[in-house]
């Protein structure tokens, strides 16, 4: 893997040049570094998709798997479909962030497809990071998809978070949960200058007493726009909590659209949401303990999106 | 020393809320600025902190003329402020609002000791977010904490019983009355509670802005709860010696 590489995957997975466990490194459109585990192992798809399958084992206990795309320079597009099957009681933590490089003002691209399927009891902790860097804003876009199927009992608790310089992104997700199972999301995006960023849950809870907690923060600096949809739908008896909070900065936009569907008497569902600037009751408390106006906004902020 | 020479605010309605206050409040000593509602306590409390910036006057801490500097700086110099209503922060703990108060050298065990000051066992606070899963009690609680820490010059604290229940509040007075013997910087409370009342050195009645008695608190306090009636000490009896606050 080139430098650049190495640069992005230690802001999105925190690399120290090597990794522990099972991993496959993308770059520019192409597997640069793979290794499976007596546990985990990794293949290159065989339905003429580009992408990897992910096998995890049953009962696989606290293993790491990552899976991490970079784009390295611009003018690349690239597209990617990543399958995970994790076998019945797994435990296991999945990190894959994206990093896009530009080094002028051609674009490139990077979109994952991930889908997910979560056998009878599995827990996956599944990280995602995503950055852009590079000397140019160079249209830097990451468009994520995550489908997962969370099977009875399972739990996905799923970690995103956009760190700066992706100049566009547009993120789907589409998650069934089955009996008891559990869904965890929490989103953390901050957009900058004229960048835009789009989010969409939408979840299916079909299985008694599953469960979804989804958390999505948001700061929208300069000219910045983002949008973002949930849509909870309890189809039986289930608890549903969405809950998103922005804070606008500059000239920064949102527009949130919330939904909630029961289509179950015994679903019980609840939505809160809170756009705005930052409290100026905030940034006094922060100034009463010495902090400037600006270090008090940035406290706040790294707070927020923590 | 603190000393604060006719410091006046106006509302931008054009009410005068803090009219020709002057104060000293040395070092050692705990003043307590008592007064009905309305009376101008909190204004008073933020022109000095510099949340609202004075029409006219003075603020001296040890010398320097603080009256041109703006939140931040007088927070440097030494001023501390324990605001009445404490605001809330999403992803910001307990913990960091503290380490942000004291310092980055704080220990953990300065830390554990000012939330056992406040009311609140370390092990179930430290970790967590001063948002909205905090109570109004606990939030209180972490905003007096955070100027215990600071340790200012000058501690400023505006009706810190406010939202305290009684158990916290004895924690509190308690944590006040060390604060008083071991401290070497000068205090202000603003309270109407007569426990916080009785542990002052000297009382501030202020009135429609302006000061209308300052005295030694065993001067003082006997009228403000009349020492007479079978309520003696507990609560205003109503009769023609008391001070109406």
């Amino acid at each position: 893997m080139n430098s650049v590489t190495q640069d992005l995957l230690s802001i999105v997975a925190d690399f120290g040049g090597k990794f522990e466990g099972a991993y496959n490194i993308r770059q520019d459109c192409q597997s640069v570094a793979r290794q499976s585990t007596d546990n985990v192992k990794i293949e290159n798809k065989t339905d003429g998709k580009p992408g990897i399958d992910i096998k995890i084992a049953p009962n696989t206990k606290g293993e790491n798997v990552y899976i991490p795309a970079c784009i390295t320079k611009s003018d690349v597009d690239d597209l990617v479909y990543n399958d995970f099957y994790v076998g019945e009681n797994a435990d296991v933590t999945i990190i894959a962030g994206c990093g896009v490089h530009t080094d002028d003002s051609e674009a490139s691209r990077h979109s994952g497809v991930h889908r997910f399927f979560l056998s009878k009891g599995a827990k996956v902790l599944y990280i995602e990071k995503h950055v852009g860097t590079g000397i140019d804003d160079g249209n830097r876009v990451i468009n994520p998809v995550t489908d997962a199927e969370i099977g009875e009992g399972a739990i996905l608790e799923m970690d995103t978070s956009q760190l700066g310089g992706v100049s566009a992104s547009s993120r789907k997700c589409t998650i069934k949960l089955d009996k008891e199972a559990k869904l965890i999301i929490r989103e953390r995006l901050m957009t900058d200058f004229n960048q835009t960023a789009s989010t969409d849950f939408v979840v299916e809870v079909n299985g008694e007493d599953a469960s979804v907690n989804l958390v999505s923060r948001s700061v929208a600096k300069g000219n910045s726009y983002q949008e973002y949809r949930s849509k909870i739908i309890g189809n039986a008896r289930c608890t549903g909590h969405s809950e998103c909070d922005g804070i606008l900065a500059d000239n920064g936009k949102v527009n949130a659209e919330p939904a909630l569907i029961a289509n179950c008497k015994d679903a019980e569902l609840i939505h809160e949401a809170a756009i705005g600037k930052i409290a100026g009751e905030q940034i006094l408390k922060l100034r009463t303990l010495g902090l400037t106006e600006e270090e008090a906004e940035a406290t706040i902020i790294n707070g927020f999106l923590k | 020393m603190l000393e604060i020479k006719n410091l006046s605010w106006t509302a931008p309605d054009g009410r005068k809320i803090v009219d020709n206050v002057s104060l000293q409040i040395p070092e050692k000593k705990l003043i307590v600025i008592t007064g009905p509602n309305g009376s101008g306590k909190t204004t008073l409390a933020k022109v000095i902190a510099g949340v609202e910036q004075a029409e006219s006057g003075q603020i001296i801490l040890d010398g320097e003329d603080l009256i041109g500097l703006d939140i931040t700086q007088r927070a440097k110099k030494g001023i501390g402020f324990a605001f009445q209503q404490p605001v809330r922060f999403k992803g910001i703990s307990v913990r960091d609002l503290l380490m942000l108060a004291g310092g980055e050298n704080t220990t953990q065990k300065q830390l554990e000791e000012t939330l056992y000051k406040v009311g609140l066992q370390p092990e179930k606070y430290l970790h967590r977010d001063v948002d909205a899963h905090l109570s109004g009690g606990e939030i209180k609680r972490v905003e007096i904490a955070t100027v215990l820490l600071r340790n200012s010059k000058f501690m400023l604290f505006d009706e810190p019983e406010a939202g305290i229940d009684i158990w916290s509040f004895n924690n509190l007075i308690d944590a006040f009355s060390s604060l008083k013997k071991n401290t070497e910087s000068s205090i202000i409370i603003i309270s109407h509670q007569e426990r916080i009342l009785a542990i002052a050195d000297e009382i501030v009645l202020l009135k429609n802005g302006k000061i209308a008695e300052h005295a030694p608190k065993d001067e003082i306090y006997p009228r403000l709860f009349c020492m007479n009636s079978e309520n003696c000490g507990k609560k205003r009896c109503g009769c023609p010696k008391e001070v109406r606050v």
